[in-house]
Order: C-alpha cells, then sequence, then structure tokens
C-alpha cells in the first residue's frame, strides 16, 4: 500500500513536470513565433514537409471515409425514405468531425512522427546542442519554424480531406447507389451554414494543428538522445496527439454549439 | 577580417588576462554522484591545453561547464574575461560566436551538405553576400583539405572527413577559442595524424587558443602545450607533456603509461568474485 502511494505520488509529480514544462515551451514558441514569419523560407520549407508530404495519405484517406460515408448515408437516410439528404448527412460530417478529427490523427501518425524523431535524432546526434555553439539557438531555428509549418498546413490538409470526402461520398451515392445528382448538392447547399459549420470547422483543425505540431515539436526536443529514447518520444507523440485531439474536439464541439 | 560582416554585438568587453579559461573551485554533480571537487584549471591564451583522464571522468562534461551549457553547482568560470554562469542567454550567444566546438561525431547537419554546413554560421550570424560567404566557405575547406568535398553530404563522408568539415565550421566565424571533444578517437592512422597536424596548425596560424579533450596520449603529447589530468573528480597532474611524464603521481604514471591496473582500478566496484560465484542467486 505504501509503495502504491509513493508510486502514484512521482507519478503526479513526473506529470505535472511535464505538463509545466510543455506549457513553457508553448509558451516560448508563442512568443517567438512573430520574429520567425520574418524568414519565410523556413517556413515554407516545413509547410511541404509536413503538409505537401501528407497530400498523398491524406487524399487516399478521405476518399474512403466518404465512399463509407455514402454508403453508409444512403443505407441508413433509405430506412426513414430521405436517401436524397445524403448529401448534407456527409457534408455536414466531413465539414464539422470527419476532416478536422481524421485529419489530425492522420497528421500525427504522418507528419508528426517525423517531427519528432527528426527533431529528436538532432538531439541525439548532437546537431542541437552543435547549433548551440554556434550561437543559433535550436527552438528559433528548428523548432518554431516547424511549429508553424505545422499550424498552417493543418487547416489546409483538412480542407482538401473534406474536398475529396465529399468527392468519394458524391460518387458512391450518386453514381454507383442511384442518388439524385440535383438533389445531393441541393440539400446540402441551405444546409451546410458557413459561420456555424465550415468555421466551426477550420477552428477546430486550426486547434489542432496547433496542439499536433506542439506535441510533436515537444516530444523531440526533450527527447532522451538514444534509439530508444526518441523511439518512445515517437510513439507518446501519436498517443498523446490522439487523446489531445479527440478531448479538444469534444471540448469545442460542447463550448461551440 | 569577417567581424565587418558581424550583426551587432551587444556583448560589454572586459580587460583581457593571460588565460583565456580560468576555473576556479568548480564542483559539479550530476544526481548523487560526484564529477567535479573544487578543480581549478588555466587555459592560457595562444596555447593548446590537453584536458586528459579516464573515460567517465568528465573530461566531456568540462567542457560543457566552459562553453555554459551545464551551469557549475559552485566555483567560477570565467571566459575571456566573463563569469560565464552570470551571462543572459543573449550574453551567452554572443561570447560562443567568438567560441568553435569541434563534437566528438562532428555534430554535422545532416540534411545539409559540406558547404551549406560551413556556410551555416556564416548565413545565421552575418549579413555578408553570398558571394564571400562562397569565398570564406572555400578558403575554410580548403584548409583542411576538402574543398573538393564541398558537394557531398555528411553521410557520404567518412569519420576523419567529418570531423575535418566540423573543424571547417568551427573556424567559419574566426573564433578566438577552438575546443575539441575528442577528436581523435576511432580514427585510422592516416586521419588521426591529420587531425593532430591541423589542431596545431589552426592554433599557430590563426593565433587562437585550443582546448583538447583526449584520453590519447601519444597525439596529445605532439600537439599540446600543456596538459591537465583529471580523475575523480580531482585534477592530478599538470604540466608540459615531458613533465607530465616524469610525474610520479600514481594515477598520472597509470595514465601515460596505460597500465590497466593500478589507482584506477581494472575491475568495476563489486563484491567479492568467489562470493558471487557461490551464490545461489541468480545475479
Amino acid at each position: 500500500m505504501r509503495y502504491w502511494v509513493r508510486d502514484s505520488w512521482f507519478q503526479a509529480r513526473e506529470f505535472l513536470q511535464t505538463f509545466g514544462a510543455s506549457q513553457l515551451f508553448m509558451l516560448r514558441l508563442i512568443m517567438l513565433t512573430p520574429r520567425a514569419l520574418l524568414r519565410p523560407g523556413l517556413i515554407v520549407q516545413q509547410v511541404y514537409a509536413t503538409g505537401a508530404m501528407s497530400l498523398v495519405i491524406i487524399m487516399v484517406c478521405g476518399l474512403f471515409v466518404g465512399m463509407v460515408l455514402g454508403i453508409q448515408g444512403v443505407d441508413t437516410l433509405s430506412r426513414f425514405g430521405s436517401e436524397e439528404a445524403v448529401g448534407t448527412f456527409a457534408g455536414l460530417s466531413l465539414i464539422k468531425e470527419l476532416g478536422p478529427v481524421v485529419t489530425a490523427l492522420l497528421f500525427a501518425g504522418r507528419a508528426g512522427t517525423a517531427l519528432a524523431s527528426e527533431i529528436g535524432l538532432m538531439r541525439a546526434t548532437d546537431q542541437l546542442s552543435g547549433m548551440e555553439m554556434m550561437a543559433v539557438d535550436p527552438i528559433k531555428r528548428i523548432v518554431v519554424p516547424r511549429f508553424i509549418g505545422g499550424v498552417i498546413s493543418m487547416p489546409l490538409l483538412a480542407s482538401i480531406f473534406t474536398a475529396v470526402g465529399l468527392f468519394g461520398a458524391y460518387t458512391i451515392a450518386v453514381v454507383v447507389m442511384g442518388v439524385d445528382k440535383g438533389e445531393f448538392w441541393s440539400q446540402m447547399q441551405p444546409n451546410v451554414d458557413l459561420v456555424r459549420d465550415v468555421l466551426n470547422g477550420t477552428l477546430k483543425s486550426f486547434v489542432f494543428g496547433v496542439a499536433a505540431s506542439m506535441l510533436a515539436v515537444f516530444e523531440g526536443y526533450n527527447a532522451i538522445p538514444t534509439a530508444e529514447g526518441v523511439g518512445r518520444a515517437t510513439t507518446r507523440t501519436v498517443v498523446i496527439t490522439a487523446i489531445v485531439v479527440l478531448v479538444l474536439d469534444f471540448m469545442i464541439t460542447a463550448f461551440t454549439l | 577580417m569577417f567581424g565587418l560582416g558581424r550583426k551587432k554585438s551587444h556583448a560589454v568587453e572586459a580587460p583581457k588576462s593571460e588565460n583565456i579559461v580560468e576555473i576556479r573551485g568548480l564542483c559539479y554533480s550530476r544526481g548523487s554522484k560526484r564529477i567535479f571537487e573544487d578543480v581549478d584549471i588555466d587555459i592560457r591564451r595562444g596555447e593548446v591545453t590537453a584536458i586528459m583522464g579516464p573515460s567517465g571522468t568528465g573530461k566531456t562534461t568540462l567542457l560543457r561547464l566552459v562553453t555554459g551549457q551545464l551551469v557549475p553547482d559552485r566555483g567560477t568560470i570565467i571566459v575571456d574575461g566573463k563569469d560565464i554562469s552570470k551571462l543572459s542567454r543573449k550574453q551567452l550567444y554572443e561570447l560562443r560566436k567568438n567560441m568553435g566546438m569541434l563534437f566528438q561525431n562532428g555534430a554535422l547537419l545532416t540534411d545539409y551538405n559540406v558547404f551549406e554546413n560551413v556556410a551555416f554560421p556564416l548565413r545565421e550570424h552575418t549579413d555578408l553576400p553570398e558571394r564571400l560567404i562562397r569565398h570564406i566557405v572555400l578558403i575554410k575547406l580548403h584548409a583542411v583539405g576538402l574543398r573538393g568535398a564541398w558537394a557531398l553530404m555528411p553521410g557520404e563522408l567518412s569519420g576523419g572527413m567529418a570531423r575535418r568539415v566540423a573543424l571547417a565550421r568551427a573556424m567559419a566565424m574566426d573564433p578566438s577559442i577552438l575546443i575539441y571533444d575528442e577528436p581523435f578517437g576511432g580514427l585510422d592512422p592516416i586521419s588521426m595524424g591529420v587531425i593532430v597536424r591541423l589542431v596545431r596548425r589552426m592554433n599557430d596560424a590563426l593565433g587562437i587558443s585550443s582546448i583538447v579533450v583526449s584520453h590519447d596520449v601519444d597525439e596529445i603529447s605532439a600537439v599540446a602545450d600543456r596538459s591537465y589530468l583529471i580523475s575523480d573528480g580531482h585534477v592530478v597532474g599538470y604540466g608540459t607533456p615531458s613533465e607530465l611524464e616524469h610525474n610520479r603521481n600514481e594515477v598520472v604514471r597509470q595514465f601515460m603509461t596505460g597500465m590497466a591496473d593500478g589507482p584506477v582500478p581494472f575491475h568495476y566496484p563489486g563484491p567479492d568474485y568467489s562470493e558471487q560465484l557461490l551464490t545461489r542467486e541468480a545475479r
């Protein structure tokens, strides 16, 4: 019993220390962001590395998620005789929830792990110490551009995911299952609101972008400089990002509706 | 030469002393393990000073303390007239522009080729035009014999070449202190000879001060003006290479002659050998 209490105390203390360190780290990132914007070349590189390089996985997944929505939508709505509402169903699902959330989860798996392992390996191979010795702040030069690149990429990727998902839903519902083309789009048009739905989805993907990018660079920067340490940091990035994204999704949904 | 292109410095100049680095009463512990206990070291201007000692005595830790990557528990470290533990981050970075460090593994940026690695500090700290940066980089690479390798990526370099590129990069800003962390480790005899000559030549040609951390006695004897021998958290020997060779301290003698056993034991402390073999427990 005594050991259990002691272990719990140590774990709670470690959690609080890590949480506090991550908040200080995030504060520093945000404070350094305005100056980092003066070097757009570094940010464009990172938008390419985190965003453009994630396009294939985002588009393929978006297509299949959209197609599943098309099948499920038609199947479910036809029980109520309103399969023509599948456009609205797919649109709202993708724009408000699936687009931002699934993109964030895929981002964590593709770009988040790449960021964490890259920065962790730079730590393990003394590249970050080398920079410090060259009087170059690695947080300014390496971490902040990657963070900003991730934040910019996420809403763009979520938009592409949603657009490709809608195409998938349209293909299945209209081309394969015979829902009327006009009904598909015309029902969607008045029922998807720009502010309540589209901006809400964009806000979510922006917040997820901040959280996923911050967690990835934080884990990479604080990785134990060994092969095992970098591996653990990469795993933690995916696991913690997935949990944080789902918790944030609930909170944003609850507070904005 | 390149000071003209440097971005504005905010560091406060201090009067120059004979020693470029002065360490007084240095104490440093990691957890419950004591690394240094009341250590005094002077690094003279214009000389090559070696820091030697058995593996695990904290030689690299000492370099990290001197460069401000670690903060001492007690004592002072004065580098070029400035107490390094009292500097702000900005002042520390200003001071580091005047220092070059060669890491054990080179620490080259793996995304950049040789040219870009050497150009990196120049691009970060100066407003020099690209044409001039190109000239400086080629001069530095020529000095280490790797001008022809400018386009290679770090992964395409041998260990010796990577260290020479790292040396060219460390010299890029024309520092007044060059710090080498185990520059001879894991090199073939030819590469080792090249690095030994480069350490000496750079120091004399550029009029800088060098600190070399190593446990390679022969190489250090060939290159160092003075050496410190550290063991068990203390300085146990100091002097020119020949003075150290004739030092009567048992630790110094064991280190200089490479004896396997002595004051620094061959066996890591543990229970009695026969007792441990005969015990029923697995470990």
